[in-house]
């Protein structure tokens, strides 16, 4: 019988919907793969108790003729930032250790109504604030191409389970590039939606107005299944769109017959500078982009001038939504309480928070608190606020003139674990391609480009599109993919090494 | 730098008032970064995708249980969250 | 706590001005809470229910949750700004107000900030001497509750020397919009009678838009009252204090007066006012300091991520415009004209905070004359012995049910009386009350001609008297019959048969 947690996610849910395979001998297979190898990729915080229960209902369900949706009896692993009635969410924190949700986060939800099985909760850095998921209170996850390199951040658990055949699908967040900057060094695909395509509502926030949910898998069709299962407007999160999304699968089948590609416009920003980004890198990414023009696309450079402010506006609009955000954690009403003998509750909150936060998370929380206080809130917060109109007026200038704009997902592939940890502006640094689609709201969505040629690991390349235009990401990130996969006669992951082999 | 500890309510040691204080100077680089282009005819974008009178209707909704409130209670008594004395001493 | 030393009323005025301020919190009654679909305490549907009970994710500030505005809070927020005369922000936001309590779930307050979505407006009040005052308001603003501290152990069950705390949830996030009133000039020796008619007018305004039950015993409406005082001819402002925990309108003047005579002692021995806040104790009539305005009233607020402007339709406005109640002022001049009450008579009503009450009362049947007085009378004697709203004892549909029972002589003035405590005390309405304690007028002239042939017997030289044409003499005849039907009969019934007994 074929390995089970080598097929696609689509290639599972076609097994299950022909009954060839059940959803539970597909989650045993799974169960069975984090068992075998997640000792040392360390991709899961906690493996449900309660998946195969949750599989064996789906087989009965379908035995009972029910019409089940498209992905129903497929396996996914869930980004531990994300609530959960069944399962420990501690969105990677000692703060929130042992934290049971009286609710499911909507996109948990709308997972479970579509009848993909919950393994586990994905490992990711402490409150999704970091790169390398090195800042997990819970110890870090390792990149299955090599296990002494980052998995990438924030989301580094769900990245690793779906490369390392855990999972084949996974939930993760993007506040700044923590869906895409994952999948660049783990080989696997990562979308970024529009900003409100996705609810938040259950997602631990980090920053309010960056955060967004997504889908993170081994294929451009998987992530338009799964996408499918969580867009959509939600009564619960304001910041919700009220749109009719079309079928992002449906967008990626179609992208995979290539034609999209005749005639795409596909914008090169100018500032990018070439220094600052690892040769294989950019070698790789060069040629996707050639690739792509022997299929007709034409690559058209544009100017996005402000998109080099957009770190630093980043980074005074994140802590301080951050310092707000996690100011619930204070021992009253979940989560640790470190007692103060002869204290008073102030103490007490002092002392917890000390506690229970790791330094980056406490370091972010002093920054944005002081970004926020007494009469910097216009110079600060609001100054970094109207460079994210700047950055938008440069995105919609560029998509006039363009279709979709390209660029690394990442200046570098993955680093060693504890090589740049440290080192903290030089892993802001690491977000610069990244971040301006959260400051703008448009979707993006990164794929694999290849290997770099000189350290052999995992690049992705980065398809950002206007608001709303998701769709579009699927079909070019398809007719890539495609293209890509032709050349290397299978994906990517097929190349990693097997993994308990390794060592 | 303690009073921010303070503001934010965080126990921080010596130690870490040194360390934090020479990152202050990132954040003061970020404004100045910022500053070069936020001028004041540019308007502040706090939604990246814009909307506007979204709301709920006045309709009730189940509330949680008492069980479920006090699910995660780090200390609980008579159906409320227990936390220690609130100021010290008399003032 | 150590007694204040306190400069006489009038002498303090003579060497200082007062200024005023006020910041009322008005609860609305809305059917949910501000930014979640849990009941809200403050809709009389959920006043009995239990701790905790009255909660959703957002209200404790579970991680993930997130705010949703309630569009009714929104729309009565509109309304009460258009009542106060202010302008509506054609564009508003809520900003988040940082600050760690442990009453707060998130750990910041959603409320508006430079933003809010009514300002510049004005409120007519009017004094007991008929005198109309505008006071000037500044802007409400929309934002939401905190939830509620007990706290346990020491003496006083006050904050101070507590050993610990409980905290019920059930009032975080109920809807709040603050009124803040600009700083009230030329109050003078009235400045604790307008502090009193002002909140007393706030209270007419949000309930003749039937958008909060205002009780402020309940919570409903809270008032912190700003006081400072300057010396004669100083143009600069005085250091103010804010006083919190005002629980009543008569509280509210009484609190004035107290931090004018307090502020006045201080200044004239030289002394400064401390800026702070300030808890009035009812039951001591004196104010204690609270917390110091200090760093931690830093509240770094900013534009609230999670949710998104606030930008009324014009239709809307002119729709809730068009809609709203006649003015509190210009209603007690139209009540006035219809009830026929002299100007003393109408003060009365007024200045009790019953306007509401009689008129109601009226329309359920009563006269005029009788509605009020009832609510100025038994039913304001005992509020006042027992510290409460008169409108919190009875309903005025009870009121007239019971002045209906007197006219149609089931019930004396004195049974009347004694029916209207039981209504006080929960028994019911006046009928059932009137049938459970069995306290109807005798009107069987058979019994009561027994007990006054009885009496006459008893007393022959009375008997004597009246024959003799001395019909005073009847009245000793009266109260032996009275005291021998326990009240219950008519005193006016019961002259006249003694009168036709002693003829026969
Ligand atoms: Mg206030
Ligand atoms: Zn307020």
């Amino acid at each position: 019988m074929t390995d089970l947690t080598r097929l696609s996610a689509a290639d599972l849910a076609a097994k299950l919907a022909s009954r060839e395979v059940s959803s539970v001998e597909a989650t045993q297979a799974h169960l069975d793969r984090i068992a075998a190898v997640d000792g040392d990729v360390h991709a899961f915080l906690h493996v449900s108790e309660h998946a195969l229960q949750a599989a064996a209902d789906i087989d009965r369900r379908r035995a009972a003729g029910e019409e089940l949706g498209p992905v129903a009896g497929v396996p996914l692993a869930i980004k531990d930032v994300l609530v959960t009635t069944d399962m420990p969410s501690t969105s990677g924190s000692r703060i929130l250790e042992g934290y049971m949700s009286p609710y499911d986060a909507t996109v948990v939800a709308r997972s479970r109504a579509a009848g993909l099985v919950p393994l586990g909760k994905t490992n990711m850095d402490e409150f999704a604030m970091g790169s390398s998921t090195e800042h997990s209170a819970y110890g870090p996850t390792h990149n299955p191409w090599d296990l002494d390199r980052i998995p990438g951040g924030s989301g580094g658990g769900s990245a690793a389970a779906v490369a390392a055949f855990e999972a084949p699908l996974a939930l993760g967040s993007d506040t700044g590039g923590s869906i895409r900057q994952p999948a660049h060094v783990t080989g696997t695909v990562g979308i970024k939606p529009t900003y409100g395509g996705v609810s938040r509502y259950g997602a631990i926030a980090l920053a309010s107005s960056l955060d967004q949910v997504g889908p993170v898998t081994r294929s451009v069709l998987d992530g338009g299944l799964l996408h499918d299962v969580i867009a959509g407007h939600d009564p619960h999160d304001s910041t919700s769109l009220d749109e009719a999304w079309p079928s992002f699968a449906a967008a990626a089948r179609e992208g995979a017959r290539g034609e999209v590609l005749k005639g795409l416009k596909v914008g090169v920003i100018t500032e990018l500078p070439d220094s600052g980004f690892q040769p294989g890198v950019s070698a790789s990414f060069r040629a996707s982009l050639d690739a792509m023009a022997a299929q007709g696309a034409e690559i058209v450079e544009i100017s996005a001038p402000h998109f080099e402010y957009g770190v630093a506006a980043y980074y005074l609009i994140l802590p301080a939504e951050a310092s707000s955000n996690l100011a619930k954690f204070d021992s009253v009403r979940f989560g640790m309480r470190v007692n103060v003998p002869g204290g008073t509750v102030e103490d007490v909150m002092a002392a917890t928070r000390d506690a229970g936060f790791g330094d980056e998370v406490k370091r972010r929380i002093i920054l944005g608190t002081y970004a926020l206080s007494a009469g910097y809130y216009d110079a600060y917060y609001g100054s970094a606020q109207k460079v994210r109109t700047l950055i938008q007026r440069d995105f919609t200038e560029a998509f006039e003139k363009v279709d979709v704009i390209a660029t690394p997902t990442a200046p570098t592939t993955a680093f060693r674990l504890g090589e740049k940890i440290d080192d903290p502006l030089q892993m802001y640094l690491n977000d610069v391609t990244t971040i301006p689609a959260n400051l703008a709201g448009v979707p993006g969505i990164s794929i694999p480009s290849g290997l770099s040629a000189d350290d052999g690991l995992p690049v992705g390349i980065q398809f950002l599109a206007p608001v709303r235009e998701d769709a579009r990401l699927y079909r070019v990130g398809a007719a890539l993919e495609a293209l890509l996969e032709d050349s290397w006669g299978g994906p990517l992951l097929d190349r990693a090494p097997k993994l308990g082999e390794v060592r | 730098m303690r009073h921010l500890g303070v503001l934010a309510r965080i126990r921080l040691d010596d130690a870490e008032v040194e360390r934090l204080t020479g990152q202050l100077d990132a954040i003061v680089d970020n404004i100045a970064k910022v500053s070069e282009v936020a001028t004041p005819d540019v308007p502040a974008t706090s939604h990246p995708v814009p909307l506007e009178n979204v709301y709920r209707a006045d309709v009730v909704g189940t509330p949680l249980t008492v069980a479920e409130v006090l699910q995660n209670a780090p200390d609980a008594a008579d159906d409320r969250f227990r936390v220690t004395a609130i100021l010290g001493e008399e003032q | 706590m150590a007694k204040d030393k306190l400069m006489d009323f009038d002498a303090a005025l003579e060497l200082f001005e007062p200024v005023l301020g006020f910041e009322v919190h008005v609860e609305l009654n809305t059917k949910t809470k501000m930014f979640s679909s849990a009941p809200n305490p403050a809709d009389p549907a959920n006043h009995t229910a239990g701790p905790n009970t009255l909660v959703r994710p957002v209200d404790m500030g579970l991680p993930g949750s997130l705010p949703v505005v309630n569009e009714q809070a929104v729309r009565y927020s509109i309304s009460l700004g258009l009542a106060l005369g202010c302008s509506i922000a054609p564009w508003s936001r809520f900003a988040r107000k940082n600050y760690f309590y442990p009453d707060l779930g998130k750990n910041y307050q959603i409320s508006q900030y430079d933003e809010p979505i009514a300002f510049e407006g004005e409120v007519q009040i009017e004094l007991s001497d008929g005198t109309i005052i505008d006071v000037p308001i500044e802007r409400a603003h929309m934002e939401e509750d905190a939830g509620k501290l007990t706290h346990m152990g020491g003496s006083t069950g006050r904050i101070q020397g507590a050993e610990y705390s409980l905290v019920d949830y059930n009032r975080a996030g109920v809807p709040l919009v603050e009124i803040v009133t600009k700083p009230i000039l030329g109050a003078e020796h009235r400045a604790p009678e307008i502090a009193k008619a002002y909140v007393s007018t706030i209270r007419d305004i949000v309930r003749s838009l039937g958008i909060s039950e205002a009780r402020m015993e309940r919570g409903n409406l809270r008032c912190d009252a700003n006081v400072s005082i300057r010396p004669r001819g100083q143009e600069k402002l005085g250091t103010r204090t804010e006083t919190k925990n005002v629980n009543s309108m008569r509280s509210v003047e009484r609190a004035v007066r107290y931090e004018i005579q307090r502020q006045a002692a201080i200044l004239a021995a030289g002394g400064t006012i401390t800026q702070e806040t300030r808890h009035w104790h009812e039951d001591t009539g004196m104010t204690s300091p609270g917390r110091p305005k200090s760093d931690a009233d830093d509240y770094r607020y900013f534009p609230e991520p999670d949710l998104l402007p606030v930008v009324p339709a014009p239709a809307l406005i002119e729709q809730l415009r068009a809609e709203l109640p006649e003015p509190p002022v210009a209603r007690r001049r139209r009540l006035k004209g219809e009830w026929g009450f002299t100007d003393l008579e109408f003060q009365d009503v007024a200045n009790g905070g019953i306007l509401a009450e009689v008129e109601a009362t009226i329309a359920a049947g009563a006269s005029p004359a009788s509605a009020r007085k009832w609510w100025t009378g038994e039913i304001a004697r005992v509020a006042n012995a027992e510290g409460r709203e008169a409108s919190d004892l009875v309903s005025p549909a009870d009121v007239a049910a019971l002045q209906l029972l007197v006219e149609a002589g089931t019930l004396t003035d004195k049974l009347a009386r004694q029916v209207l405590e039981g209504v006080i005390a929960g028994e019911g309405t006046p009928q059932q009350v009137v049938d459970a304690r069995g306290l109807a007028v005798v009107s069987d002239d058979g019994a009561l001609i027994a007990a006054i042939d009885e009496a006459l017997a008893a007393q022959p030289d009375v008997l004597a008297k009246i024959q003799d044409g001395k019909v005073q003499a009847a009245g000793a005849v009266i109260g032996a019959v009275m005291k021998a039907m326990k009240g219950q009969a008519d005193a006016a019934r019961v002259r006249e048969l003694i009168l036709e007994r002693a003829a026969q």
